[in-house]
């Protein structure tokens, strides 16, 4: 299914992985995880003992435990968290859970449970974070507000992000380097950084940008 | 609710009006079943045998529900095992309540060991397959996501892993106690010296039809008090994560 695929990511980077639908992208986010072992080639990461989060495509939720719980229940023994950790309350607030806290993800609107989910992978303080089209199928609206949240948090956090998406607009707008996956089997066949600062990602410079990148790569970006 | 009230009553009248006109010892009364019921109370016989009876009920349900639990999660989640021992489970689904206590009671003795053993081998093939079901049909993908974000093997068990089963295994225990009992009572005939089941062989050779009923009587109240008291409320605390719940409560 795939071939070849390598590439290393900068600590702190975030980094988008662009692909038509089934081209493997999430199993390489599978294989990075240690979900899928059936494959060939090394993951490295240095130092070797680096914490992972995922945001996955459904927000996996254990649904017989409160939104507190669920997040509650993903941070490590109380004497593994790390001195730094932000308490809880205020990552809640910043993702607008505060009033929730109690509820069970059967009352939640798909869009809660993501933040729930992005809030899990958070609370953890990762050092690399893996997201699979985690805004997929949710209203323009609530999926900026979302990735607007992702944003911050990575870039008050420091963490390494890996998301993969199909959208290559949100990508853009997100990811200072993008990679692009496409092919049977599936390699890459850019990797291309965004060279816009973040402040003017919502004018005509994307616009050009995106216009350049469809003309270079019609198959991966418009499939 | 008035309406179950009155479906009751007119049982209750029905069969005194049996009873008035078979005319005979053999077909008592509520009243009768009531007059000796009080009178085993008053002696403290009730009060013993129903005891006992419930112990056996108790030791024997803990045990087929452990060993079965265990055994069917295992057979569910691994393929091998599941084809060594899924024969061995078919023969015990399939061989006669009545053999397996008769076995019991040649093989171990007439004890009480072999009481509860001949109970617990009867349940526990019904709650490995069930349970076996239960372990099939979790779902991957919690458990993807407990591996990504590092929890112990006693928090998967805990969070993940039981509140899946416990729709499985509240469905092998209901119908495990319903059949446990049963099968209790048999035992207690057969082999056992004190018990409601020996009472109702007791009094089936005095054809003392008022004792039979009456013990019969008390052993289901107690069990539908274990039903409402018991488990229907830890049923209701276990479910109020689903969607619904409060409606249903209500």
């Amino acid at each position: 299914m795939l071939r070849d695929l390598a590439f290393a990511l900068a600590p702190g980077s975030f980094t988008c992985l662009i692909g038509p639908s089934g081209c493997g992208k999430t199993t390489t986010l599978r294989i990075i995880l240690g979900l899928d072992r059936e494959f060939d080639g090394t993951i490295v990461t240095s130092p070797p003992d680096l914490r992972f989060a995922a945001v996955f495509q459904e927000p996996r939720l254990l649904p017989w435990r409160t939104v507190e719980q669920n997040v509650r229940l993903a941070l490590p023994p109380e004497n593994q968290i790390p001195a730094e950790t932000p308490p809880l309350d205020q990552l809640f607030a910043v993702l607008g859970l505060e009033t929730l806290l109690g509820r069970y993800p059967g009352e939640l609107s798909l869009g809660l449970a993501r933040r729930v989910a992005l809030a899990r992978a958070f609370a953890v303080m990762p050092d690399i974070l893996l997201l699979d089209e985690p805004f997929v199928s949710l209203d323009e609206h609530t999926a900026d507000r979302l990735r607007a949240h992702l944003v911050d948090l990575w870039q008050a956090r420091a963490t390494t992000v890996l998301m993969v998406t199909h959208n290559v607009r949100e990508a853009a707008r997100l990811a200072d380097r993008l990679l692009l996956v496409n092919g049977r089997p599936a390699r890459l066949v850019g990797d291309i950084a965004v060279p816009i600062p973040r402040p003017e990602r919502d004018g005509p410079a994307l616009r050009t940008f995106l216009a350049a990148l469809t003309r270079d790569h019609p198959a991966t970006v418009l499939a | 609710m008035p309406l179950r009230l009155l479906s009751i009553l007119g049982f209750l009248l029905l069969w005194s009006a049996a009873a008035a006109l078979a005319a005979r010892p053999e077909v008592p009364g509520p009243l009768d079943v009531l007059a000796f019921l009080a009178g085993e109370a008053a002696s403290g016989e009730l009060f013993y045998h129903l005891t006992i009876t419930l112990a056996r009920v108790a030791a024997a349900f803990l045990i087929a529900m452990f060993i079965g639990t265990a055994i069917g999660v295992l057979m569910g989640q691994n393929r091998t095992l599941n084809r060594v021992l899924d024969p061995w489970i078919i023969l015990m689904i399939n061989i006669p309540a009545l053999v397996v206590i008769v076995l019991c009671y040649i093989w171990i003795g007439l004890t009480e060991a072999a009481a509860i053993t001949a109970v617990a081998l009867n349940k526990i093939p019904n709650v490995v397959v069930t349970l076996r079901e239960g372990a099939r049909a979790l779902d991957l993908k919690l458990q993807e996501m407990a591996r990504v974000f590092r929890f112990s093997r006693a928090r998967l068990l805990r969070h993940v892993i039981l509140p899946q089963l416990f729709p499985f295994i509240a469905a092998a225990g209901r119908s495990g106690l319903a059949l446990i009992w049963k099968i209790v009572l048999v035992v207690e005939l057969l082999g056992r010296s004190n018990g409601v089941g020996f009472q109702i062989h007791l009094y089936f050779q005095l054809f003392d039809v008022a004792a039979i009923l009456g013990y019969a009587l008390a052993f289901v109240c107690i069990m539908l008090l274990i039903e409402f008291v018991v488990v229907q409320p830890l049923e209701t605390h276990l479910n109020r994560w689903r969607p619904g719940a409060a409606a249903r409560a209500a």
